[in-house]
C-alpha cells in the first residue's frame, strides 16, 4: 500500500505546480483579452481585417512595384515589405564585406591600418544607431548641394537628391543613409566576430600555410579564413537579425519600410491590434527565414568528422 | 631572427624610432604604399576636420543648451533635487565596488544572514530606484515634476537604470523556467523568449505605448515614461533571460548533484549554490545588455519623449539653430560613447579578472 501522503509525493507536484502555472498564464491572457475587447467596444472598433481592402489614401515615396494613394492598405503594406526586404538585403551584403575587411584589417601588421580599425569599431559600436541614422541623413545627405551642381566621386555623384550610381541608377538620400547607418554599424560589430574567428584558428595553420609556400594572401584566403568560418557564422547570425530588425529604424530617416507605412497606417485606421500582428508575424517570418538560411550554410562549413 | 636584447648594445631613440617604423609601416613594398596612402587620407580628413570644428562650426547651439541636453526642462529652482540623486547613484556605485574587492568570507553565503542581504548592492537597487523616483517626480513633501519636464542626459539614465533593475529579476525567473523539466513552464518561457527576440524594439515600444493601455481595465492613463520602461522591461527581460541561461549552463551538473547529496531543497540549490555561480559567469554578458539597452533608450524619441536623442531633435528645430545637425548630434554621440566606452571597458576588465575571485 502507498502511505506517502499527495504533500510529499514529488509527481503530484510537478503536475500540480505545470497546472497552476497553465492557469495563471490562461487566466492572464484572458483578463487581457477580456479588458482589450471591452476597450475596443468602447472605441467602436470591431476587430478583422477588412480594413485592409480600403483605399490607403497616402503616397509612398519610393516603390518596388507600382503603388498610388488609390490603392488599398494591404498594396502599401506590402511596398512596404518590399522597401525592407530590399534595405535588409543590401544591408547583409554591405555591412558582411566591411566587416570582413574591418575584422581582417584588426589583425593587420601594419599599426596605421590596425589602429584605424580599431578606432572605427570603438567609435561606431558605442553610439546608438539611431542616433547614426540621424548623423547620416541630416548631417551628411541632406547637408550635400543640389542636384543640379553634385559632387562627382569616381563615377558616383552625390547630391541632397540622392546618389546616382554609374549606369544610371539612382538611390534616394533616405535609402542610402538607411542602408549606410546599418551597414557601418552591424559592420562593427562584425568585424570583432571576424576578428575573433580568424583569432581562434590555431598558429600551426599559419606556420603550416607559410612552410607550404603560400603567399600572404593566400594564406588567408585558402588556409585560416575557410576554419575561422566555423567560429564566425554563428555568432553571425545573429547579428544579421539584429540588422534585419534594426531596419524598423527606416522610420527616423522617411524611408518607407514595413514599419513606416504600418505605423502609417495605424495613425489613419486606429487598428492597433491587427497591425501590432501584421508587424510581429512578418518580422518573426523574417528573422526565421534568416536563421534558416544561416543553419544550412552552418552546416555546410562546420567540420566533417568521422 | 630573433635577437637576444641583453647581447645587443642598447641603441639610441633615432635608430630605434626607425626600427619600430620599418617594423610596423614599412614592413615590405605593399604594407608601405598602404601606409602612404593611408596617411595622405589621414592628413586630408585631419585638415577637414579641424578646419571645420574650429572655423565652420557654431558650437552656441551646444553651449547655450547644455543645461537642456543634461537635464531636459527640469525646472531650474529644484536642480538640487538632481544633484541628491546623482549624490545617492555615487554612493551606490562607490558601495558596490567596495564590496566587489572585499574577499568573499566562507559566512557571508548565507541567505537568512540578514547582514549579506544589505551587504549585496543589487538588492539596495530597487530602494535606491524608489528613492530616486520620489526625488525626481516630489509629492509626499517634495512639490511635483510631472515626467514631461523630465528629460535629456537625466531622462535616458533613469529608464536604462530602472528598466535594467526591473528586467533583470524577471529574467533570472525565464532562464530557470526555460532550464526547469517541467515542459509547461519551459513551453510558455521559450516562446516568450523567442517571440521577443524575433522582434524588432520600435514594435515592443509601440506595442507599449499603444496596446498596454488598451488591455488594462478601466481607463488607464498611465505615464508616457511608465510605458516605456514597460517597453524596455519585457523586450530586455527575454535577452537577459539568454544571458543568464547562458551561466547556467556553464555549471557543471555535478553542482547540483552535491547540493541535494547534501540535502538541500531546490529552492536552496539554486539560490545557494548553481545562481551565486551562474550569475558570476554571465556578469560580462549582462554589463554588455546593459550598454545596448543604454543605446537602445534613444528610440524613446520615435515616441515622443525627450531623452538624449528626442531633446536633440527638439533644439534642432529651434528657429536659431536651424540646420546644425552636425554639431548637436556629434555632442550627443560623445555623451553616448563616454558611458558606452567606460561600461565596455569594465565588462571586459570584470571577463579578464571576474572569474579568478573565489
Amino acid at each position: 500500500m502507498n502511505t506517502t501522503s499527495l504533500w510529499r509525493n514529488v509527481r503530484f507536484w510537478r503536475f500540480a505546480g505545470q497546472a497552476i502555472a497553465l492557469i495563471l498564464v490562461l487566466s492572464l491572457l484572458g483578463f487581457l483579452g477580456a479588458n482589450l475587447n471591452r476597450n475596443l467596444a468602447q472605441l467602436g472598433l470591431r476587430p478583422g481585417f477588412g480594413f485592409l481592402q480600403s483605399q490607403a489614401g497616402f503616397a509612398i515615396g519610393e516603390a518596388l512595384i507600382p503603388y498610388s494613394p488609390a490603392n488599398s492598405y494591404s498594396r502599401a503594406l506590402l511596398v512596404g515589405l518590399l522597401n525592407s526586404l530590399l534595405v535588409i538585403v543590401c544591408g547583409l551584403i554591405v555591412a558582411t564585406m566591411i566587416g570582413i575587411t574591418a575584422g581582417i584589417a584588426r589583425l593587420s601588421g601594419n599599426w596605421l591600418v590596425r589602429h584605424l580599425a580599431l578606432v572605427y569599431v570603438e567609435v561606431l559600436r558605442n553610439t546608438p544607431l539611431l542616433l547614426q541614422l540621424f548623423f547620416w541623413y541630416f548631417a551628411v545627405f541632406l547637408s550635400l548641394p543640389q542636384p543640379d551642381d553634385p559632387v562627382r566621386w569616381l563615377g558616383f555623384s552625390f547630391s541632397n537628391g540622392g546618389i546616382i550610381v554609374p549606369g544610371g541608377l539612382t538611390l534616394s538620400p533616405e535609402f542610402s543613409a538607411l542602408l549606410l547607418g546599418l551597414a557601418i554599424y552591424t559592420g562593427t560589430f562584425i568585424a570583432e566576430i571576424v576578428r575573433g574567428g580568424i583569432q581562434s584558428v590555431p598558429k600551426g595553420q599559419w606556420e603550416a600555410a607559410r612552410s607550404l609556400g603560400f603567399q600572404p594572401a593566400q594564406q588567408m584566403r585558402l588556409i585560416i579564413f575557410p576554419q575561422a568560418l566555423r567560429a564566425i557564422i554563428p555568432p553571425l547570425g545573429n547579428q544579421y537579425l539584429n540588422l534585419a530588425k534594426n531596419s524598423s529604424l527606416a522610420i527616423a530617416v522617411g524611408f518607407p519600410d514595413l514599419y513606416a507605412v504600418a505605423s502609417t497606417t495605424f495613425n489613419q485606421t486606429g487598428r492597433a491590434v491587427e497591425i501590432m500582428l501584421l508587424i510581429s508575424l512578418t518580422y518573426l517570418s523574417i528573422s526565421l527565414m534568416i536563421s534558416l538560411l544561416l543553419n544550412l550554410y552552418n552546416r555546410r562549413v562546420q567540420l566533417v568528422e568521422r | 631572427m630573433t635577437l637576444n636584447p641583453a647581447s645587443r648594445p642598447t641603441r639610441p631613440a633615432i635608430a630605434q624610432a626607425k626600427l619600430w617604423l620599418q617594423r610596423n609601416l614599412f614592413n615590405g613594398w605593399l604594407n608601405s604604399l598602404l601606409t602612404i596612402v593611408l596617411l595622405v587620407f589621414l592628413i586630408w580628413a585631419a585638415t577637414i576636420l579641424i578646419r571645420w570644428v574650429f572655423t565652420q562650426a557654431q558650437w552656441a547651439v551646444v553651449t547655450t543648451n547644455l543645461r537642456l541636453f543634461l537635464v531636459g526642462r527640469y525646472p531650474v529652482d529644484q536642480l538640487w533635487r538632481i544633484w541628491a540623486v546623482l549624490a545617492i547613484a555615487l554612493a551606490l556605485v562607490g558601495y558596490g565596488w567596495l564590496v566587489g574587492r572585499r574577499p568573499m568570507t566562507s559566512d557571508s553565503g548565507g541567505v537568512n544572514n540578514l547582514r549579506s542581504l544589505i551587504a549585496n548592492p543589487y538588492c539596495l537597487l530597487p530602494i535606491a530606484l524608489l528613492v530616486i523616483f520620489w526625488l525626481l517626480g516630489g509629492s509626499l513633501g517634495l512639490s511635483r515634476v510631472p515626467t514631461n519636464l523630465w528629460g535629456g542626459l537625466l531622462l535616458t539614465l533613469i529608464v536604462a537604470m530602472s528598466s535594467t533593475v526591473l528586467a533583470f529579476p524577471l529574467g533570472v525567473l525565464l532562464a530557470l523556467g526555460r532550464q526547469s523539466s517541467l515542459p509547461v513552464l519551459q513551453g510558455f518561457c521559450t516562446v516568450y523568449i523567442e517571440l521577443i527576440r524575433g522582434l524588432p524594439l520600435i514594435g515592443i515600444l509601440f506595442m507599449a505605448q499603444v496596446m498596454l493601455p488598451l488591455v488594462l481595465p478601466g481607463q488607464p492613463n498611465i505615464d508616457r515614461v511608465v510605458r516605456a520602461i514597460a517597453g524596455l522591461v519585457l523586450f530586455n527581460a527575454a535577452y537577459q533571460a539568454e544571458n543568464v541561461r547562458g551561466g547556467l549552463q556553464a555549471i557543471p551538473r555535478g553542482q547540483t548533484e552535491a547540493a541535494r547529496a547534501l540535502g538541500l531543497n531546490w529552492v536552496l540549490t539554486l539560490s545557494l549554490v548553481v545562481l551565486p555561480q551562474a550569475l558570476r559567469i554571465a556578469i560580462p554578458a549582462i554589463v554588455g545588455q546593459f550598454i545596448s539597452l543604454f543605446k537602445d533608450t534613444s528610440l524613446l524619441a520615435l515616441f515622443a519623449l525627450l531623452e538624449l536623442t528626442g531633446i536633440a531633435r527638439s533644439i534642432l528645430a529651434q528657429p536659431q539653430f536651424l540646420g546644425r545637425y552636425a554639431e548637436v548630434y556629434l555632442f550627443v554621440g560623445l555623451l553616448y560613447w563616454i558611458f558606452c566606452y567606460i561600461l565596455s571597458r569594465f565588462s571586459r576588465r570584470m571577463e579578464a579578472t571576474g572569474l579568478q575571485r573565489k
